[in-house]
């Protein structure tokens, strides 16, 4: 199981490699719809590319429920 | 004529072609009779096609656009957006309508976006049908469809503006971008719009679109120096050479734009639409829709054809399209004009053609300058007018006309006139 703090700056840097955010930006308390502006098609871009990277399965319906860059990282964790 | 204060007028132009990335150095180009084909890559020879050169942008949009934008467009998209963006800033309309609390020159319920293309996002579909095959479903990108469907270089560029009068892309394959500027002169004589930003985008250079064209028996072939390929009117001619990019016009009523102090760099007085319901891909030799389409342009610009000085042919170089052409100038103006081919410097830009093309007639008739035919060097028998080669001339003109003619028999031909 990968830690947090590992998980996070892989994370940012497909957020910021997919919308184009950068990946300073990307911190735990963020909203991913309403403070980075991603819209549903670039999430599940950085949903593919955070199963291959992390080793994760992240259902549409799991998918869904990943409101803040936290809420992410805690679902890889756990999954991982 | 129109009186002033009416039709439509012309305050923006961008554009990016095999000749330069802006229309200062795609002019410069024209003006020069240099040629924007190169050599395609070492990864073609495996094809054995007949052809290994193309009229390849001068500058990559990888220079230009941000790295997320080069990830979630196909590239003709990309060269629409670099090309309308240019149009945009060139008319000085400020903030885009979509900018958050910015202050537009136009209200987005009056700005329309017209974008046509000939063939659309065809690599994007190669491209991911290979991601399918070689490594399945997951690797498909998210954004495949609106990457490939042919409504994507309107789509993107009226997103970004904030286009909500209307974004649409008529698909008249070589006849595409000219058909944009003839929706957008409907569009704006009807009232319906303020602005319209229009064009043509094309960058569909790959094997199967070389191989289908050679097919075709359209392709200029077996040219040991590319930059001699592209030679409309020149009785060695024997195909066009496939080339990409983009240019977009920004067209607006001209009450509007005298109202706002915009800056005019012609008029779009007329424009003509027809088609030739003769064959697939050849030209009806009499060439008596294109002389239609011609008419239709004289006529609803209030002209005669003795007002039209010059002609910006569409001639890609093909033997038969080249002399149809003339058929049709003869029938519809007379053997006044004076011609001259653009294709034979850029390469045909396919559904970019028309709109790129348009940009280099209004250029003419506000500098008094017609660019030569590159390579034209012993002129066609055939072709019983007078077309300019060498070197650039200098005319003063009121008048001319733009041609374009698409796979389909789509005939499209504009009219611009000096801003009085």
């Amino acid at each position: 199981m990968a830690s947090k703090e590992e998980i996070l700056p892989d994370l940012a840097s497909i957020v910021e490699e997919v919308a184009g955010v950068d990946a300073s930006e990307v911190t735990p308390e963020k909203s991913f719809v309403d403070d980075l502006d991603i819209d549903s098609l670039s999430m599940v871009e950085i949903a593919v590319q955070a199963e291959d990277k992390f080793g994760v399965k992240i259902p549409d319906d799991e998918l869904a429920k990943l409101t803040t860059v936290s809420d992410a990282v805690d679902y890889i964790s756990s999954h991982s | 004529m129109s009186a002033a204060g009416q039709g439509v007028v012309v305050t923006g132009m961008g554009a990016t072609t095999p000749l330069g990335g802006d229309v200062q150095s795609t002019w410069d180009g024209l003006l020069a009779g240099a040629s924007g084909t190169r050599p395609l890559s070492e990864d073609y020879a495996r094809f054995e096609l007949p052809v290994d050169f193309a009229s390849q942008l001068a500058v990559e949009p990888s220079e230009v656009l941000k790295r997320v934008e080069l990830r979630r467009l196909d590239r003709s998209e990309q060269v629409a957006i670099i090309a309308a963006r240019q149009a945009w800033e060139h008319a000085d309309l400020g903030d885009y309508p979509s900018t958050d609390g910015g202050s537009p020159k136009v209200d987005g319920l009056r700005l329309a976006v017209i974008i046509g293309t000939g063939i659309g996002g065809a690599t994007t579909l190669l491209n991911q049908d290979d991601l399918l095959e070689q490594q399945g479903l997951r690797k498909v990108a998210v954004l495949t469809i609106p990457m490939l469907m042919p409504n994507g270089p309107a789509a993107h560029v009226g997103l970004e503006f904030g286009a909500a009068a209307g974004i649409h892309a008529p698909v008249s394959a070589c006849a595409s971008g000219a058909e944009a500027i003839a929706w957008a002169w409907r569009m704006l004589q009807a009232d319906e719009v303020d602005v319209v930003v229009a064009g043509g985008a094309e960058a569909c250079i790959a094997p199967i679109t070389l191989a289908g064209f050679c097919q075709a028996r359209t392709m200029a072939h077996d040219w040991d120096d590319p930059t001699q390929a592209s030679r409309p009117f020149d009785a060695k001619r024997n195909g066009f050479v496939l080339g990409e990019g983009a240019g977009m016009v920004v067209l607006e009523r001209a009450e509007f734009a005298e109202a706002r102090g915009a800056t005019v760099h012609g008029r779009l007085a007329g424009i003509g639409t027809s088609a030739d319901a003769y064959h697939i891909t050849a030209p009806d030799p009499e060439g008596t829709g294109q002389s239609r389409a011609i008419a239709a342009a004289l006529r609803t610009a209030g002209l005669d054809p003795s007002d039209v000085g010059h002609v910006n042919c569409h001639a890609t170089s093909t033997p038969v399209g080249d002399v149809a052409e003339t058929v049709a100038v003869r029938k519809a103006i007379g053997d006044h004009p004076v011609l001259t081919a653009p294709k034979g410097s850029l390469g045909h830009l396919l559904g970019a053609a028309g709109a790129v093309e348009a940009i280099a007639t209004i250029l003419a008739v506000k500098e008094g300058q017609i660019p030569p035919t590159a390579n034209l060097t012993d002129l066609d028998g055939d072709v019983e007018l007078d077309v300019v080669a060498g070197e650039a001339r200098k005319v003063s003109l009121d008048a001319a006309i733009n041609d374009s003619f698409g796979f389909g028999g789509h005939n499209v031909s504009l009219c611009f006139a000096r801003e009085h």
